[in-house]
């Protein structure tokens, strides 16, 4: 288990859980961000924050702050 | 009655460009999230019948995360349309879904428009949409809103279930929690409440719309929740109910996709993508972008050719005065023009010449020296210098959609949050601020992506601080008159006062940050679209667009305001007109006995600590009067500064530049230039920094959340005042710099330590 705020650039993994509270939760919620989806970690800013994943086919951006709430689970192979 | 097919999306699903192929009307289309904010409504012509088009806001979800969610779900609910139409955009199927999911519940014919199929065949990729049909349980319909493919079909798929009722259904059906939902539509149904499977599924979630919407039944929910645990979510309903109905379509809907195993070969997107957001040339290449832009649409010496070969102008070449001179000099004259300031110049020759002949023509007819100086002074001379700013101000605009239209502009966001959240704003703000450098309307109107309602607010104040196209003339009149006076370069000060504007709207942000708009930073989840070239067509759409809208806006505040003003400053309280003949040219030499001059001079001395107020002999109310009627539009000011000039001179000087004029005001206030310069850089400050123009004012009301706008008016003329008199102080005496710093530490002492006992207490 592993937040995916530490995440290093390229690694990939499964979202086990979404903590965080209220607007920020349902937010990454719509946006795709729940157990189950596999998630890549694409880049970082040139200022190293935000992130930038790949999630559901598709590109999202989101901070290290929020990326706290997702606990993943990392894909070795 | 018409019906109506409402068209509902996520943002970059296609859905503006679809309607505008389907009603050939008038929509802004945007790569940035959420640009689509107004209701766009057109025809549809092809069916049997004409059908009414309304465009919703792009979406992601039903929930209330943006004012947009909320306006879509409203509509659908409350306006009922005959029909909605859901766009998919097939390259992005799950999380497009999540919506359809949604707008399922509801009990209104929905056909889903699954576009972008030109895509997925590019991509070898092969949908079964008969079977998505089957499975979604309404008509489903393949499209290219781009290339205009299956829209026919759509519609008349659309119009047959627009012909039927459809019952709400749910994914939700089979889930844990559906008998709990059940039980609470019912509960809704005993109460005759319309969409109840709807209101009873956002109940269950716990939706702030809906808690405030049936306080009664949020009771009964919570004992209906009680007698449930899930082992894995607890009692995070909404966190349950959308874990579901992503399962539901990753299960159902997403393996009827079946993609051409393309690995991880990198896209073309990716590969622009990864030079764009660079860690090292991120920063650097966004920079050249913004300068470029700007180079582009106000550079007098385009790619600075006229510096490096030395060019001579058209006098030194030997041109004499005729027009085709005067054509030649729109584009070349000791320098090449940029584009921007070549339509600038093109459209400035336009008017002026063809003005010219209107007034040549009614003098002709003997109409009398006032009427002739009415029309051509009062009105045609005040259209003219707005009219001539509209090319080069929708070049500008067309610059930064074409950057929106692309995807560009959301990597901006990307690169810029980390910096931009130091002053306590998301990088998503930077959007509508750098649009303020064209014109503050469409910028303020962009506010309404910002789903935080204080990062919202701070945005909406802060937009007129980077000073638009209409405040240029002001900067480059009064910039180039003190250069002229005081042989320095006039566009190193028009510089300094941009970065003077940034620097008060990051001042003023971190200012409200720490005590009106305290809280936390909005957060920052955003979709990063896929990098596409700009359609010709929706950017041309939207240059028409705006070019309307600023021609309105000319034909009516700014007509009616010269109009006005022209009165005010040729008649006298007793109604005596001022005019009068002198070598052929009607001039007013007595405009400090006007209306307007002795307003002017009634509220001269709140100037003072500008530095143009009582310091001033009696003409320094020319500068009163130029900064109200500013309020009006800010393209009055230098346009004032030219009448005034005329009386405050002694005759016509009509400059296009506005410099003679400026230079001749600056000459008969009684002060020397040395001393007079501070004054004037603070008079550019005030009127920066000061509230906008009429038309933005307008649209600040509009945008600014309840009960925030007499603040917003009041935050303008302090920041104003504060900005302009720190100015003039300390240019003026150098050493008073040193107090002004000791007074902001004092204030942000004061501020930290009332913020602190704050915080104690609200932890006790």
């Amino acid at each position: 288990m592993k937040k995916l705020s530490e995440f290093v650039i390229g690694e990939k993994g499964t979202i086990v859980k979404v903590g965080g509270e209220g607007r920020i939760k349902r937010r990454l919620f719509d946006m795709g961000v729940t157990p189950g989806a596999q998630v890549m970690l694409r880049k970082k800013a040139p200022l190293g924050d935000p992130l930038e994943i790949t999630i559901r086919g598709y590109e999202l951006t989101l901070r290290k702050a929020e990326a706290e709430f997702v606990e993943m689970e990392v894909k070795t192979w | 009655m018409v019906k109506r097919f409402a068209l509902a999306g996520n943002p970059n699903c296609g859905k503006t460009t679809l309607f505008n192929s389907l009603t050939g009307s008038t929509a802004h289309v945007g790569n940035w999230p959420g640009v689509t904010v107004d209701k766009r409504e057109g025809l549809y012509k092809k069916l049997s019948e004409p059908v009414s088009i309304v465009d919703l806001p792009g979406i992601y979800s039903l929930s209330p995360y943006t004012p947009e969610e909320v306006i879509s779900r409203n509509y659908i609910l409350d306006e009922k349309p005959d029909c909605v139409i859901n766009i998919v955009d097939v390259t992005n199927l799950e999380r497009n879904l999540y919506l359809t999911t949604q707008i399922m519940e509801m009990d209104v014919p929905v056909v889903v428009a699954l576009n972008m199929v030109d895509m997925l065949d590019k991509q070898g990729d092969v949908i079964d949409e008969k079977e998505l049909e089957k499975r979604i349980g309404v008509p489903v319909v393949k499209i290219s809103a781009l290339k205009s493919t299956g829209l026919d079909k759509l519609m008349e798929r659309a119009f047959e279930a627009s012909n039927q009722k459809r019952a709400s259904t749910s994914v939700l059906d089979n889930c844990e929690i559906a008998h709990l939902i059940s039980d609470v539509r019912i509960a809704l149904m005993g109460h005759d409440i319309e969409n109840p499977l709807f209101h009873a599924i956002k109940l269950v979630e716990n939706d702030e719309l809906e808690v405030q919407m049936h306080p009664n039944t949020v009771k009964m929910v919570e004992e209906f929740k009680k007698t449930y645990v899930n082992p894995l979510f607890g009692t995070d309903f909404d966190a349950l109910i959308a874990d579901a109905r992503y399962k539901y379509i990753s299960k159902h809907f997403s393996p009827l996709l079946v993609k051409k195993q393309a690995g991880d070969k990198l896209s073309k997107s990716d590969k622009i993508d990864r030079v764009l957001t660079n860690k090292w040339a991120g920063i650097p290449i966004f920079l050249v972008i913004l300068f470029s832009i700007f180079h582009l649409t106000f550079g007098e010496d385009f790619l600075y050719l006229g510096k490096i070969f030395s060019f001579a102008s058209l006098e030194e070449l030997g041109y004499g005065d005729s027009f085709g001179t005067s054509l030649l000099a729109c584009f070349y004259d000791g320098a090449v023009f940029a584009p921007g300031v070549i339509l600038f110049n093109l459209m400035d020759l336009l008017t002026s010449t063809l003005f010219g002949w209107i007034t040549d023509l009614i003098a002709g007819w003997g109409a009398s020296p006032a009427i002739v100086s009415f029309i051509g002074d009062g009105v045609l001379g005040g259209l003219g210098g707005v009219l001539s700013f509209v090319p080069q101000i929708v070049f500008l605009l067309l610059l930064l959609s074409i950057l929106e239209d692309t995807g560009y502009m959301a990597r901006v966001a990307f690169i810029l949050d980390r910096l931009f959240r130091k002053f306590g704003v998301s990088g998503r703000a930077f959007i509508p601020m750098i649009m303020g450098f064209g014109c503050s309307i469409p910028a303020m109107i962009n506010t309404r992506t910002l789903a935080d309602e204080r990062e919202k607010t701070m945005t909406l104040r802060t937009i007129p601080f980077f000073s638009c196209g209409a405040k240029l003339p002001i900067l480059a009149a009064i910039s180039g008159a003190i250069g002229a006076l005081l042989g320095s370069d006039g566009g190193i000060i028009s510089f300094a006062m941009y970065v003077l504007g940034m620097t008060v709207a990051v001042v003023s942000i971190i200012v409200m940050r720490n005590t009106t708009q305290k809280g936390d930073i909005a957060p920052f989840i955003m979709e990063l679209p896929v990098y596409h070239a700009p359609g010709f067509r929706n950017l041309m759409i939207l240059l028409w667009d705006k070019t309307k809208h600023y021609v309105e806006k000319v034909f009516t505040v700014i007509l009616l305001s010269t109009i006005v003003i022209w009165f005010l400053s040729n008649f006298s309280w007793s109604w005596e007109f001022l005019m009068q003949e002198v070598d052929g040219e009607m001039v007013n030499l007595r405009m400090n006995e006007s209306i307007l001059g002795s307003i002017g001079m009634f509220i001269q001395p709140i100037f003072t600590p500008m530095g143009f107020g009582s310091q001033l002999n009696h003409n320094g109310w020319v500068f009163a009067v130029a900064a109200i009627t500013g309020l009006i539009a800010k393209e009055n000011v230098i346009s004032t500064f030219g009448a005034l000039a005329a009386c405050v001179a002694g005759g016509l000087i009509g400059t296009e530049d506005g410099v003679s004029e400026v230079v001749a005001i600056m000459g008969s206030v009684g002060v020397a230039p040395s001393a007079l310069w501070p004054a004037m850089i603070a008079f550019i400050v005030f009127n920066m920094t000061t509230i906008p123009c009429f038309a933005a004012v307008a649209a600040a009301k509009g945008e600014t959340p309840k009960g925030k706008f007499k603040w917003t008016l009041l935050f303008w003329i302090v920041s104003s005042f504060i900005a302009a008199s720190v100015t003039y102080i300390v240019l003026s005496w150098w050493w008073t710099s040193f107090i002004v710093v000791a007074l902001i530490a004092v204030v942000i002492y004061v501020i930290t330590t009332l913020n602190k006992k704050g915080q104690l207490k609200r932890s006790k």
